[in-house]
């Protein structure tokens, strides 16, 4: 009974982390974004404009909802709802610092570590793919359908050549269970051995969380907003919640993966958890602001013909390696 | 007690999606009707203890297969309506067949559990090493090694076919 107690504690608080990890997110992005753009960015509300991402927030519960009439009501209600769980879950697996002692018991810092871990934040995301899809279908509009039908052609593409990245770590470290693998890296990060998965895993990110210049599902200047367009209100903060969250799952992933989780030396774990997860995080702004999108067709070629390929010729070296090793 | 409550709303689940699949009309309804019967049988997995292949099952089959149900589905479905009433009864006969065949089905299920013994007391696979990655890949390349790689030839040739009949096209 306790241990259910304790997880169901533990999800709650990083639910509620990564809630607000996702607001403050929206206004570092905007500020950010804007000093790339000689601008100020969001400046009226609180110091610096942060409360800005609160005053957004309370503007897009207020707002009319709308459901199109050619909707299927019961899909296009479901679609928001299937992303951001997926969003929410896949994180539940990352350790974000060593297991802490607490009232006599030892208590991980993630929510539950099975020794698939890996695996298990791959099957959640690729459940998200599902909320983009059924948005675009349910909302009976063009634009939308061919969005999610482009999200998901790009989603499986890319999955796999990230799926193929992870595999180097995984066999490198002789495990999927994500607290070994962190541990496997107290004296080298994957990074090093790992340099090719490493530049095919955030490659792959961003086409994973549809971002630019990645970004055709939702690319505005041809499809309205994409698989998005018919949403309002809070459905719609839930795919902007759910987009950040995964931004935030993959850059988490990539730090258990290749920066050596929360390892660091003088500060507290988890605050090295933060700041490279913080570092990934500002890699995606930076990329927004300097690359433009890319064209549909050359997204799938660049996907299948070059990640792919490099993919497998990097797990195949990894494993010789580990052989003769 | 916790893990009977799981299987219990799992299989209520897998059952409510099955039933799904045959009742509705909307080929995505039916498809999401398949996807809900699939994660309700990784639940199901995972209270077995086989991780890997619950992990497998969520991942390839509702992530990947019927993600590409959906998408040819919701692609070709744009814009066409519902079957007329006409196709319908020329359809009829396959209750008929489905039914016996569900029913050939059951009989065998009945079958399977009467010589188990019923409600078996028969313990359960134990955590521990059963279903992990690395017992499930020893097992795949020792015990079962021919047919693994039958099934990887198999494969082979689709991906061979699929090759050949995409450079016909263009």
């Amino acid at each position: 009974m306790l241990t259910v107690i304790i997880v169901l504690v533990k999800g709650l608080i990083t639910a509620v982390l990564l809630l607000a990890a996702f607001g403050i997110m929206t206004w570092v992005e905007r500020k950010v974004l804007a000093r790339f753009q000689f601008r100020p960015g969001p400046n009226r509300l609180g110091p610096l404009g942060i409360l800005q991402f609160l005053a957004d927030g309370l503007k897009l519960v207020f707002k009319e909802e709308i459901i199109p009439t050619a909707a299927d009501r019961v899909v296009y209600l479901m679609a928001p709802l299937i992303s951001l769980v997926a969003a929410l879950v896949a994180f539940a697996v990352i350790p974000w610092g060593p297991p802490i002692h607490l009232f006599g018991q030892t208590i991980p810092m993630e929510i539950g570590g099975p020794n698939i871990g890996i695996l298990f934040v791959f099957a959640v995301t690729s459940l998200g793919v599902y909320g983009i899809i059924l948005g675009g279908w349910a909302s009976s509009n063009k634009y939308s359908l061919l969005g999610g039908l482009r999200s998901t052609a790009q989603v499986i593409s890319y999955e796999l050549a990230m799926g193929l990245a992870v595999t180097g770590v995984l066999i490198a470290a002789g495990s999927a269970d994500l607290n070994t693998i962190v541990a496997k890296q107290y004296h080298l990060w994957f990074i090093v051995p790992q340099i090719v998965g490493f530049l095919i895993y955030i490659i792959t990110m961003v086409a994973e969380t549809n971002r630019t210049p990645f970004d055709l599902p939702e690319a505005e200047n041809e499809l309205v907003a994409g698989y998005h367009t018919e949403y309002t209100g809070l459905k719609w903060a839930m795919y902007m919640m759910a987009e950040y969250i995964n931004m935030i799952t993959v850059s988490g992933l990539a730090t258990t993966l290749f920066l050596g989780g929360w390892h660091g030396p003088w500060l507290p774990p988890e605050l090295w958890f933060l700041i490279k997860v913080a570092l990934f995080m500002y890699f995606f702004i930076w990329i927004r602001a300097t690359l433009p999108r890319l064209r549909y067709d050359r997204l799938m070629a660049f996907g299948w013909k070059v990640l792919l390929p490099v993919a497998l010729l990097n797990t195949l070296a990894t494993a010789v390696w580990v052989a003769v090793r | 007690m916790l893990s009977t409550v799981v299987f219990w709303i799992a299989a209520a689940l897998a059952v409510a999606g099955a039933i799904g699949v045959v009742v509705t009309e909307n080929p995505v309804h039916t498809a999401l009707s398949l996807v809900l019967t699939m994660l309700a049988l990784g639940v199901l997995f995972l209270l077995l203890h086989a991780e890997f292949l619950a992990v497998v099952e969520v991942l390839v089959y509702a992530g990947a297969v019927m993600v590409l149900f959906l998408f040819v589905v919701t692609l070709l479905m744009a814009g066409v309506k519902p079957p007329k009433e006409e196709h319908r009864l020329r359809l009829a006969y396959q209750t008929l067949i489905a039914g016996l065949f569900g029913l050939i089905l059951f009989v065998l299920v009945l079958h399977g559990m009467a010589s188990a013994g019923w409600m078996s007391t028969l313990a359960g696979p134990s955590a521990g090493t059963f279903g992990t990655i690395a017992s499930f890949g020893t097992a795949l390349f020792t015990q079962y090694l021919l047919p693994f790689e039958l099934t990887a030839v198999v494969l082979l040739i689709a991906v061979i076919g699929v090759v050949v009949l995409a450079r016909e096209q263009s």
